[in-house]
């Protein structure tokens, strides 16, 4: 078949453009939608007040301050909790067809999961800000310098790319709303089972052999040995090169894994 | 002209289930197009086929001249896709939407803007466009949702069962909306349920069941094409049903159909007007108060029916249809199979 029978097409939407729109598109509809927001942060803040003044008196870290030790901890998983959404919001559009209706336009489909994550990131960061807020509010403190806190800041924002990218896979995956939303409570145990909220220490062998390198301990304790230092070094037994080295290690991994299969799912057909 | 549609031998299965099993079509441009068929049929598959959602397992599919599956982006600007699910995002208004369905077609920030409001316009979603699409009514959302297929001004606009749970009056107002885009020169290709709907909009109907073409023409060429006449007796009194079954037994060609709500008797016949005089005659005979009387093409319900059956998925294929009348009453839902 000659092209020359065809009309004569317009030119396709180009990647940057399309990916703004559609980041636009998210961003817009969480502002016109702020509950959403509002009830992540109150979460994410809640988890902190509840661990800094229910369970703090409790629980012994070593050396350190518990406040110091749990903050690391919270913001972690704070950042997990924040991601959830994303699952849900990605099985909506692809069970209630918005998918089917991008991807049959003349537009990179590549786009339309970056604009998702864009956004999604861009979420992320907005829970995670006021959460730290409160953080040094509740008596957190920074022992180590400016730039390692900054450092301690671009690996949770990163470990909030890694998260985004896992729920966007689980919401293309679980074929439902409701099963993405099951799904997405792994994040209770996985946050459980690490060196979060309380040291590793206290646990039995065989939990140990998981806690410890699952990818949540290593972030936490990378955070903590950054904004923490020497205390947090000794009682963790590492120093924050090797814990940052395999929290980036661990990112990478679970970026390069689920972003991989949400875009397999994404483009199957 | 190129063909808006030219499918051969086209197959695609999920797992066991064969959705298209060597479809054939043939459809000139210029027209509105409908694919009629009971669920699970594969009306669906191939509208997302045509629209590069789903990859033939085989066979070969062209979009105005377009190789589907050699050249997929192409064939995306030429489409407009509305699937069975109104998209439209309800935290954004009716003009945001369509301006982003109109940027990601590669139209720049002005043009995109104009489109959106040539739209609303043209959908009589102008003074609406403003508001929160979550305030819109069902009837609205779908006909924004039409626009957002509209939007990047498609050659061939493509419509997975548009009217489904709309009600009547928004139905009528899509089906304005439709033939006022055809009569504009867009070629529609919409996949129905409801027969009426494609005998009000369609040139050309193709009827689909277990993923092969089993019919198509026109609404007149395919109730022709069923041949038969059907004579239809309504009495005045239900003690008289009976009787008047009795009566076109007699003269019918297959079993008569009763409705016992509207106190009414339908038989087809071969003969229409010779048979209808019998049957007069008969139900005198009888004793029976008669109503009503007519003698009428049969109805694409009874033409559609005729063709697919209601039989069970696991009888084989090819079977001797059912003359039309013979199933009359029966909804078309209960003629579906359960394929999918």
């Amino acid at each position: 078949m000659t092209a020359g029978a065809a009309p004569q097409p317009a030119r396709s939407a180009r990647l940057l453009p399309s990916v703004g729109v559609l980041t636009g598109r998210a961003l817009r509809i969480y502002r016109r939608t702020p509950q959403l927001l509002i009830l992540r942060i109150v979460q994410s803040v809640a988890f902190l007040l509840i661990f800094r003044y229910v369970f703090g008196g409790a629980i012994v870290a070593g050396t350190m301050r518990y406040v110091d030790f749990m903050a690391s901890g919270l913001l972690t998983v704070g950042i997990m909790f924040a991601t959830i959404g994303t699952a849900l919001g990605v099985a909506e559009d692809h069970v209630g067809g918005l998918f089917d209706r991008l991807r049959s336009l003349p537009m990179p489909r590549s786009a339309v999961l970056a604009g998702r994550v864009l956004a999604d990131l861009a979420m992320t960061v907005a829970v995670l800000v006021p959460t730290i807020a409160v953080a040094f509010a509740v008596g957190m403190r920074v022992h180590t310098g400016w730039v390692a806190a900054l450092g301690a800041l671009g690996l949770l924002v990163l470990f909030g790319l890694a998260f985004v990218w896992i729920f966007v896979a689980v919401g293309l995956l679980a074929g439902s709303v409701q099963a993405a939303q099951g799904i997405s409570f792994i994040v209770m145990p996985v946050s459980f089972a690490s060196s979060a909220f309380v040291p590793t220490a206290s646990m039995p062998g065989w939990l140990r052999a998981f806690t410890e390198h699952q990818p949540v301990t290593v972030v936490v304790n990378a955070v903590r040995t950054l904004t923490q230092g020497a205390p947090a070094e000794a009682l963790l037994g590492h120093g924050s090169g090797y814990y940052v080295t395999r929290a980036l290690i661990w990112i990478i991994a679970l970026v390069v894994v689920f972003a991989g299969l949400a875009i397999t799912r994404y483009r199957s057909r | 002209m190129p063909l808006m549609i030219e499918a051969v031998g086209l197959r695609r299965s999920f797992g066991k289930v064969v959705a298209l099993d060597g479809l054939d079509v043939r459809l000139e441009s210029g027209q509105v197009a409908a694919i009629l068929g009971p669920n699970g049929a594969g009306k669906t598959t191939f509208l997302r086929m045509i629209s590069t959602l789903v990859r033939p397992d085989g066979g070969m599919l062209r979009v105005c001249g377009l190789d589907v599956a050699a050249e997929p982006v192409r064939v995306r600007r030429l489409i407009g896709l509305a699937g069975q699910h109104a998209t439209v995002e309800p935290a954004l208004t009716g003009r945001e939407n369509l301006q982003m369905i109109a940027r990601l077609f590669g139209q720049d920030r002005r043009t995109a803007r104009a489109s959106a409001e040539e739209t609303l316009e043209r959908l009589r979603l102008g003074e609406a466009g403003d508001r929160l699409v979550r305030g819109y009514s069902g009837g609205m959302r779908r006909r924004l949702d039409l626009g957002a297929s509209l939007v990047g001004r498609p050659r061939v606009l493509l419509l997975d069962e548009p009217t489904t749970g709309l009600d009547p009056q928004s139905r009528i107002e899509l089906w304005d909306t439709i033939r006022a885009l055809a009569a504009d020169g867009t070629d529609v290709l919409l996949t129905t349920q409801y027969l009426e709907e494609a005998d009000r909009l369609a040139t050309t109907i193709l009827i689909i069941d277990h993923g092969q073409v089993i019919a198509s023409g026109t609404a007149k060429e395919l109730k022709s094409r069923a041949g038969r006449d059907i004579v239809e007796i309504h009495v005045r009194d239900r003690e008289d049903l009976d009787a008047a079954v009795r009566a076109l037994t007699r003269i019918g060609a297959e079993k008569p159909a009763v409705d016992r709500g509207s106190l009414m008797v339908s038989v087809a016949v071969d003969s229409g007007p010779e048979r209808l005089r019998e049957a007069l005659h008969e139900v005198s005979e009888l004793g029976v108060h008669v109503e009503d009387v007519a003698l009428r093409r049969p109805t694409l319900d009874e033409v559609f029916l005729s063709l697919t059956g209601s039989t069970p998925a696991t009888e084989p294929r090819g079977g001797e249809p059912r003359p039309p009348g013979s199933a009359a009453g029966v909804a078309p839902e209960t003629a579906s199979r359960s394929v999918r």
